[in-house]
């Protein structure tokens, strides 16, 4: 690791005023940043820390959508009552990341704004059509993924929460890369209150994206069996060590299935 | 054993170093921290392939808190590091052994050589500089793959090794094999691939060395399995230091798996450099380093033929195999596709007749060497592969063809060097086929049809040459060191015993093992014996640990050296008891007069022999100190059958193992509760292998693709099923001990008994071969290919 500054903000603003100043970085759980520091991949000058952010911190109810806030660990929503209650894929997908060390300092936040083309968490906001609340303003699921590790955010933009509407169903299965354990292909899938059919997949290509022919097909007929029919175009997709582009596409249709048949 | 023993052997006697582990006292290399120390990088190849034009260090030297920097250049006088073993081709030509720099001089050859030495204050600052060392590299195209390395036109890695052959080595009888095959009712071919692997032992290689100016000696910690055969290479062959000059401790180390026997480049050039700077120096490898420049496992490409008469009997085997010796010769590379594979290609059979040849390959790779099981389970692989086709073939069942054609009478000499002094292969395959319960196979396969599961049952039945080694055929077979083992009893006078051995414990035991068989032999509480290792200062000898060879020989040179204190105990007690010394019987820690209640216990004979009044002082030396080398007269065979069920989900292609049972014959047994967790490892070692493992360099540029974690499979706990074991006993002939080593056999027979279950799993659907490992997209593929060839 290079040598860096240490700051730790106290109010959002402060955080924002602190990243415009030094241009550094904001650090949550560190568990993607500190790793690639380690590795001499990453140099920020200065870090912000994040944790001492109150208004960062919290999980709640506002209205029919369930509000976490960026700086939740992983496992906090695992094991919270509230979020097992309003949208329980959420804990589900939240207890399947990683190992408890992990998930015991992981945030909300920093998965998000990490933006791995493998991390979980993308899937749930594109599918449930969350909001991202940054200190700055709100974006829809849609707008906020750019493209492989790449986010809507500004250098001192600070993801605030995330609000998640509450849908009839959702469940979220994934196909852990033998080696990483992250996504080699996560499906998450949503029927919205609205009854609008969402399928979102990480880990199969460049950055997290809508299964548009899945989306259409469970429209139709809410089935696995409907969702295992689809054939997914296998064009665009990552071919790795791990999984050949023809493999993953085949499994974001096998994933899709399980997580419709999770739906119950 | 003999009767003098009590009943302490054969316990699970609770491991006496796991209060040290469990509460974080334990000492490793990394622990060491000496006054005044600095801290060592190693500037690494980024290239698998390339001269180096230059090399400017100006700038590193300059910069923040260095010492110092040392490339290639400067270590003049500095030999390469040696090879242990001479294989001689076939054309009677010695093999090929091009230098092996301790730093890189004029060209790298795989990515992560060693290209300079930076000593700094603080590790930081050491990295901080290597980043400033300007190297300029003309980049050659590289080779990875060893087939592809022999090809015409492949990069020619060494000038020394035209066309990238180290040397080709065959054993057996190629004349009786061809006589054979050309009777045989049928004849089964296999190509197959063993898959390179990484070590991966969770402590890092470490060192730390140190020159001291008033008596003009060196020490080194090291993560070593042999600190006596690190000294004895670094000084003599490499540095030219005198021996007695340097001082080796390997002190707590975790786990070796035999990536941590070989003499690497990184400590060599740390103690050369610890003179020159005049304080110690200090390196711990990062993860990331540990995966390009430990010595690497396998990696052999291979082309099996078995024939057979009608009725299922072998009649001969030939075998052709490549092997990968990566970029440099590492310490025993040589033998282990050799000395310690094509040996055991016999397996549990009678297989009359057998040929092996084999090519020795340079890439553009790290250095492969032994990694637990070296060369046994490669073999293992193929002869449990085949066994398995032809069973397919000849429609004969799984155990029948392997029963048909078992050894059943011993000693036996197999066509291929080794004689198997003991065994009782139905024994183990007939405990193997009750845990795993191969009788209620059919139901559990039907059921899980139901499911759309494929269930698949494999088997493998393995042999092992342990107890390395007799050294006068090692020394036939090329050999360049002995193979015995040093063991030294120390009574002290209040009757407490030290033991030095020169076996080293880096995760088996050994200090309670050891120590058992010591309170049992002198009837002594197991807290009075201490078990001292991994320190050429204070053992006097020793040739290490590696290939199951602990209890066998470094445990019988104990057992040699109890016998001398106690024979000389008699000589003390007899002298005591006024009796002749042929009356003095020694049981339960007490010498007595036959026949008699006349009796001297261990302790006050100790204190005798160290406060001699009452002693024949004219006849006998003072003190209770007894020394003892055991060089083995043969090797031992461990074998054992192993049977793996797995379940395949052909949606996803995902293996998982619904059972593993394994049926071993380890000779007699101190600790069974040690032997079981040395199963349980092997056992996912070898599982890792067949299931998860695979190195991956890729074929153009030569990088590491499987450098970190993220992309090398290393097995979990959850990946595992909960092991089934058992044990049967014959035991070994030719030592004490009865004993023949455990460490391995996990490792060495479920590769192929995993293998065999997924292709008994993939039979249905027409799936004929697949290598390992078995990952969810190579068994999914498969699946594909066979029923787009439907
Ligand atoms: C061994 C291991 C296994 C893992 N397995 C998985 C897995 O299975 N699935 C998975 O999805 N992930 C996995 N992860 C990643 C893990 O989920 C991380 O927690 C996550 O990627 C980053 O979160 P963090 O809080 O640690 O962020 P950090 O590492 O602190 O930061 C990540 C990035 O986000 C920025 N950032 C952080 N917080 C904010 C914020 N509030 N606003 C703006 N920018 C911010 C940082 O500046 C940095 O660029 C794994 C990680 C490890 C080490």
């Amino acid at each position: 690791m290079y040598e860096v500054e240490y700051q730790r903000a106290k109010t959002v603003a402060d955080a924002a005023a602190l990243l415009a100043k030094t241009g550094g970085k904001p650090l949550a759980g560190g568990q993607s940043l500190i790793a690639a520091m380690k590795l001499r991949l990453a140099q920020p000058g200065t870090l912000v820390d994040l944790s001492g952010i109150a208004d960062l911190q919290g999980i709640r109810r506002e209205g029919d959508a369930l509000v976490i806030g960026a700086m939740t660990r992983h496992a906090d929503i695992a094991s919270s009552t509230e979020v097992k209650r309003a949208i329980p894929a959420l804990a589900a997908l939240a207890e399947g990341i990683g190992d408890r060390q992990v998930r015991n300092m992981g945030t909300l936040g920093g998965a998000l704004a990490n933006n791995d083309p493998a991390a979980d968490w993308p899937a749930a906001v594109l599918a449930l059509n969350a909001t991202v609340v940054t200190g700055k303003r709100r974006l829809a699921a849609g707008d906020f993924f750019k493209g492989m590790y790449e986010t809507a955010l500004a250098a001192d933009e600070i993801i605030t929460a995330v609000s998640f509407p509450s849908p009839r169903k959702a469940a979220y299965a994934k196909f852990p890369n033998p080696a990483s354990r992250f996504a080699l292909v996560g499906v998450f899938v949503a029927q919205l209150a609205d009854g609008s059919v969402r399928v979102a997949v990480t880990g199969a290509a460049p950055a997290v994206f809508r299964a548009t022919g899945i989306e259409a097909a469970l429209a139709k007929r809410f089935t696995a069996d409907a969702a295992k029919a689809v054939k997914v175009d296998a064009s665009g997709l990552n071919a790795d060590l791990h999984a050949t582009a023809a493999y993953r596409a085949h499994l974001v249709s096998v994933m899709a299935s399980r997580a419709v048949a999770a739906c119950g | 054993m003999g009767a003098n023993e009590t009943g302490i052997i054969g316990q699970s006697v609770r491991r006496k170093e796991d209060a040290r582990f469990l509460t974080g006292a334990g000492q490793y290399t990394d622990d060491v921290t000496l006054p005044n120390q600095t801290h060592a990088y190693f500037l690494r190849s980024p290239h698998a392939h390339a001269k180096i034009r230059s090399i400017d260090t100006s700038k590193a030297k300059a910069a923040p808190g260095v010492v110092a920097v040392y490339t290639g250049a400067d270590l003049e006088g500095v030999n390469g590091l040696p090879c242990g073993w001479l294989i001689t081709s076939v054309d009677g030509t010695p093999m090929k052994e091009p230098p092996h720099p301790v730093l890189a001089k004029g060209k790298v050859r795989y990515v992560g050589d060693h290209v300079a030495l930076v000593v700094a204050e603080t590790r930081s600052q050491a990295k901080d500089a290597s980043e400033l060392i300007e190297v300029d590299y003309d980049v050659l195209p590289a080779v990875v793959n060893p087939v592809d390395a022999l090809k015409p036109g492949a990069p020619q890695i060494h000038d020394e090794a035209p066309g990238n052959k180290c040397y080709t080595w065959s054993i057996g009888d190629k004349a009786a094999v061809d006589a054979a095959f050309a009777k045989a009712a049928h004849v089964t071919k296999l190509d197959l691939v063993n898959n390179r692997l990484i070590p991966n032992a969770i402590e890092p290689r470490a060192a730390v060395a140190s020159y001291s100016r008033a008596d003009e000696s060196y020490t080194l910690y090291v993560t070593s399995q042999n600190p006596h055969v690190e000294r004895l290479l670094m000084t003599a062959f490499v540095l030219g230091l005198p021996e007695h000059k340097l001082r080796v401790i390997a002190p707590d180390v975790g786990g070796g798996f035999g990536s941590k026997i070989y003499l690497y480049a990184e400590e060599t050039a740390m103690v050369w450099a610890s003179k020159r700077v005049n304080r110690p120096i200090k390196w711990a490898a990062e993860r990331s380093e540990s995966f390009v420049s430990d010595a690497h496992g396998r990696d052999h490409v291979t082309h099996a033929e078995l024939a057979l008469d009608k009725d299922g009997k072998f009649l001969a085997m030939r075998v052709r195999t490549t092997a990968a010796m990566g970029a440099y010769l590492s310490t025993f590379a040589s033998c282990i596709p050799t000395i310690l594979y094509a040996t055991l290609l016999a397996g549990q059979y009678t297989t009359p007749a057998i040929h092996c040849e084999v090519t020795a390959v340079f890439t553009n790779t790290a250095p492969v060497d032994a990694y637990r099981g070296a060369g046994r389970p490669e073999a293992t692989y193929v002869v449990e592969r085949i066994v398995r086709e032809a069973g397919v073939e000849m429609g004969i069942a799984q155990d029948e063809i392997r029963r048909r054609n078992f050894i059943r009478s011993f000693p036996y000499q197999t066509p291929v060097a080794l004689n198997y002094d003991i065994g009782d292969y139905d024994q183990t395959l007939a405990g193997a086929n009750e845990l795993a319960d191969v009788k209620g196979f059919p139901a559990r396969r039907a059921e899980a049809a139901k499911r759309g599961k494929l269930r698949g049952l494999g088997y493998a039945s393995y042999i092992e040459a342990c107890g390395l080694a007799p050294s006068n055929v090692a020394g036939a077979l090329g050999a360049r060191a002995g193979l015995f083992e040093a063991g030294q009893v120390r009574v002290h006078p209040t009757g407490s015993v030290t033991v030095f051995t020169g076996s080293h414990s880096h995760g088996q035991g050994h200090e309670t093992t050891f120590a058992q068989i010591v309170a049992s032999k002198l009837g002594i509480p197991i807290e009075n014996v201490d078990i001292v290792h991994g320190d050429t200062g204070r053992v006097l000898f020793g040739m290490g640990t590696y290939g199951s060879r602990s209890l066998a020989v470094g445990g019988t040179a104990i057992v040699k050296a109890l016998d001398k204190v106690v024979a000389k105990g008699k000589k003390i007690a007899a002298h005591l008891l006024e009796a002749a010394e042929t009356d003095i019987e020694f049981e339960d820690g007490k010498f007595s007069v036959a026949g008699t209640d006349r009796s001297k216990t261990f302790g006050e004979i100790a204190l005798t022999a160290y406060v001699p009044h009452n002693y024949p002082l004219d006849k006998l030396e003072p003190g209770l100190d007894e020394t003892a080398f055991y060089d083995p007269t043969n090797f031992t065979y461990p074998a054992g059958t192993h049977i793996c069920e797995v379940e395949i989900d052909p949606d996803t292609g995902v293996v998982d193992i619904a059972g593993f049972s394994a049926c071993d014959d380890f000779g007699n047994i101190i600790n069974p509760m040690i032997v079981e967790g040395q199963v349980h490892g092997g056992l996912a070692q070898g599982i890792g292998q067949a299931l998860l493992e695979s190195c991956v360099y890729d074929p153009e540029s030569g990088q590491l693709l499987t450098g970190s974690y993220m992309d090398y499979a290393m097995p979990r706990a959850d990946d595992m099923p909960s092991f089934k074991v058992s044990t049967r006993v014959t035991p070994c002939t030719h030592n004490p001990l009865g004993a023949k080593g455990c460490g391995e056999a996990g490792a060495i027979g479920s590769p192929a008994a995993l293998m065999n279950a997924v292709l008994d799993a993939l039979a249905p659907l027409g799936v004929k071969h697949l290598d390992m490992p078995a990952s969810p997209q190579r068994v999914w593929h498969a699946i594909q290919s066979a029923k787009a060839a439907a």
